[in-house]
């Protein structure tokens, strides 16, 4: 029989959509959850002071998983005393031994990994193969490579002399729970500072969870203290008074809000915004690969990734190919049950994000974009969306310009590289950007010209803890991970 | 206006601002008026509108693609040129600080200050990036470097006093980094930072790099603040001003820096990498390390 390459396109749809069925394959490891999880505050499980609780829910199947503490002005301030009054320790204790506890954390958040990621899959609905190789190693990584740095702080500034600068505020968002967490605590606890940390609302177990750890590891009360709530309680931890720093990630609006809020004091601030990536793709790149890497940009954790490769510019002379491909790719991603090892696309994390994605979606459509989804049933229960993409784009189109936050992407073309870096360059984000072409002169330039934080060539959303992370322009200022990501920390004198 | 001398009346200079490599006057036409230390009348100075501000940063903006591509190697040899211009005219501008209520003394150690502090930055200008930037031993096969970029244009509010030793204590780290300055002289002593434009016309600076405003710091902060290209500010202010440019900078996610309340202008603690560390991004590129 002679294959044309329509044949072999045509049997390799129906190879994958009918005959390779796969069976349900759940991850079973008990998470262990409580059914009410307190505030974490002076190294203690404690009630709040408002005495309110609200439920944190699955969104695979929206049940209920437990109850998490609201918390008031007042244990919000009952947090930062225990930091302040922790800090005088805590600063002083030999870098050495500050390290040894961040080791331990490490240690022990591996001993307990399947455990953390299915709790992270079950709050958070990221696919179980996610939260399993890619978040709790990861937050432990982060653990493992600040508990280093704590006794070579003298080498972080050059000539200069660094120091704690005391309690820090932070507040991080539901998409990389315990890795969030990770990165904001592994780094500030390096320098000697304190913390009061408020997870998001939607995502607060892995967070309580890890205060299990940090009990079991010995560290002195106060260091560390989580306070849960929505966004109430997160303008109280920006904005206590006792906050030395605060460090922020999500949205440009909140972070704005916040820059406003705190705008008559000396508060350092480190703000981790939002992001409308351009991922590039150059006629000589190699293009199965780039097939792969504008999946995995734009479909990892749902597109619930502030730096997402949310804009597919296509050189134009391959864009029928790579759309054509892109098309069948996607065709064969799994959308379903998170805690599935075979799930590709779990749920999206909570109603509210759901109904912005299908309005931005809606926008899409409405503003005369061409949408395409594959053939998929969803689950009945909780919140999912298909794989979407969008082609006849343009920039001025909302799905070009808004931060969707969800598994759709905008796909435009170009012609020359000056096009390329011009369109890339238009937004008012800056936090990374994609990169795919054989020629490595092309890379070197265009990482140059790119205006974001963030460069993968030939790569996409790839992380480490020694790899500084942070954004230009409305994407925020100052830096996480490497020892760039640590003076963020310091005091320098 | 100094005493006429006897038989003749000199030529005084009509103060003009440094944009875009020109010396102009205010679009809106508008002056004030300068008093030296004695209290007489000096020379009506450019009272800068939003409008040049404006006006400046488009200045800043085209002249920024440019000035960032030079070679570290060439901007340091500018910034030296600087300091060559300025130590051969320091008597001049020693002359203007006193005629300006400073002493003697103190004028003139500025301006080695000045000269110093030049010299300084352009050392670093071919070499801050080895260490700012880094190479980043990632747990994975790809290599994977942090380079550091200039942010852009930079808005620069500089002290009252030391005039010239602050504006250019401000200036000199920001473009050492490759980024462009649009900055706003001492309100009170104005007419020395005149000069140091003419000086900096004169050194091999391009035009639209640095550009200098005179005028009311109430009028400008504001835009400062909001001007959406401006990328970072970089002032010498009180509690309202730091007040105002912070909540401006929200709208545009702005880098906000201030000098020091305590520092020592004119000791050696003024200077340093931390000025650069603070005006460049950093951006780290990964790549796949293959076979």
């Amino acid at each position: 029989m002679p294959t044309t390459k329509d044949t072999r396109e045509a049997r390799g749809r129906l190879i994958f959509g009918d005959l390779w069925e796969f069976d349900p394959a759940p991850e079973t490891a008990d998470p262990k959850l409580k059914p009410r999880y307190d505030l974490f505050i002076g190294g203690k499980f404690v009630r709040p002071k408002t005495g309110k609780y609200f439920d944190s829910i699955n969104p695979g199947n929206e049940r209920k998983l437990a109850e998490i503490a609201l918390a008031g002005p007042s244990d919000v301030d009952a947090a930062y005393r225990a930091a302040a009054a922790a800090f005088k320790g805590w600063s002083v204790l030999p870098g050495r031994e500050r390290g040894k506890y961040l080791f331990r954390i490490a240690r022990l958040l591996q001993d307990r990994a399947r455990e953390f990621a299915v709790a992270e899959t079950l709050d958070g609905g990221k696919p179980i193969k996610e939260s399993r190789d890619f978040d709790v190693p990861m937050a432990a990584a982060h653990f493992f490579y600040h508990a280093g740095w704590a006794d070579k702080l003298e080498y972080v500034a050059p000539g200069r002399t660094v120091a704690p600068l005391g309690v820090v505020g932070q507040v991080i968002p539901w998409n990389f729970p315990l890795l969030m967490l990770a990165w904001k605590l592994a780094p500030a606890l390096a320098m000697g500072n304190c913390v009061v940390l408020k997870p998001a609302e939607t995502t607060s177990i892995t967070a309580l969870k890890l205060a299990e750890i940090l009990q079991d590891a010995g560290l002195p009360d106060g260091v560390v203290n989580f306070v849960t709530g929505a966004g109430e309680t997160g303008a109280a931890v920006m904005g206590h008074p006792g906050a030395a720093k605060v460090a922020f990630t999500g949205s440009t609006e909140v972070g704005k809000a916040i820059m406003r809020q705190l705008a008559g004091t000396d508060r350092k601030m480190t703000m981790e915004l939002g992001g409308k990536a351009a991922n590039i793709v150059f006629d000589d790149a190699p293009i199965d690969q780039a097939v792969e890497g504008i999946v995995n940009g734009i479909f990892f954790n749902q597109g619930h990734v502030c730096c997402a490769g949310s804009r597919l510019l296509v050189q134009e002379s391959v864009a029928a190919r790579i759309v054509s491909k892109l098309k069948m790719r996607i065709r064969m991603l799994k959308v379903g049950d998170p805690l599935d090892k075979n799930t590709d696309l779990g749920a999206i994390n909570s109603k509210a994000q759901l109904a912005t994605i299908k309005r931005l979606v809606a926008s899409g459509v409405r503003e005369g974009a061409t949408m395409y989804q594959p053939p998929c049933e969803l689950p009945e229960r909780g919140f999912y969306f298909p794989p979407t993409l969008f082609t006849n784009v343009t920039q001025s189109h909302r799905v070009a310009r808004e931060e969707i936050f969800g598994p759709v992407l905008s796909i435009l073309t170009f012609r020359t590289v000056d096009e390329a870096i011009e369109k890339a360059n238009n937004t008012p984000y800056g936090l990374s950007a994609g990169v795919w072409t054989d020629k490595g002169s092309r890379i070197l330039r265009m990482s140059t010209e790119l205006k974001a934080g963030v460069v993968w060539a030939n790569t996409f959303n790839r992380f480490d803890p020694s790899s500084p992370f942070g954004g230009y322009k409305e994407s925020g200022f100052g830096r996480e991970g490497g020892r760039q990501g640590l003076l963020d920390y310091a005091s320098i004198k | 206006m100094s005493a006429k001398p006897a038989g003749r009346l000199p030529i005084t200079k009509t103060p003009k601002v440094y944009i875009g490599g020109a010396f102009v006057r205010s679009e809106s036409a508008r002056t004030y008026k300068v008093s030296d230390s004695s209290g007489a009348f000096f020379a009506n100075m450019p009272q800068c509108t939003r409008k040049d501000l404006r006006n400046a940063v488009e200045a800043a903006a085209k002249a920024g693609p440019g000035w960032a591509k030079r070679t570290p190697y060439n901007r340091a040899q500018i910034l030296y040129r600087l300091a060559e211009m300025i130590e051969a005219r320091s008597a001049e501008l020693v002359a203007s600080l006193v005629q300006f209520g400073a002493r003697e003394a103190d004028a003139s150690k500025g301006m080695s200050v000045c000269v110093d502090r030049l010299i300084h930055y352009a050392g670093w200008a071919d070499k801050y990036e080895q260490l700012i930037g880094s190479v980043n031993p990632v747990a994975s096969a790809h290599f994977n470097f942090t380079v550091t970029e200039p942010m852009g244009i930079v808005g620069v509010i500089a002290p009252d006093t030391p005039p010239v030793v602050g504006l250019l204590s401000m200036i000199a780290p920001v473009i050492a980094c490759g980024n462009t300055v649009v900055a706003l002289a001492s309100e009170k002593v104005p007419y020395p930072a005149i000069l140091l434009g003419e000086m900096l016309a004169t050194s091999d600076l391009p035009g639209g790099v640095v550009n200098i405003l005179t005028g009311f710091r109430k009028e400008l902060v504001p835009t400062f603040a909001t001007h959406a290209h401006i990328r970072a500010i970089y002032a010498a202010a009180g509690d309202e001003d730091r007040k105002a440019l912070r909540f401006g900078a929200a709208a545009s996610v702005k880098r906000v820096r201030f000098v020091d309340r305590d520092i020592q202008w004119f000791s050696d603690s003024a200077q340093g990498l931390g000025a650069i560390r603070d005006f460049v991004e950093l951006k780290t590129t990964w790549h796949p390390i293959g076979s």
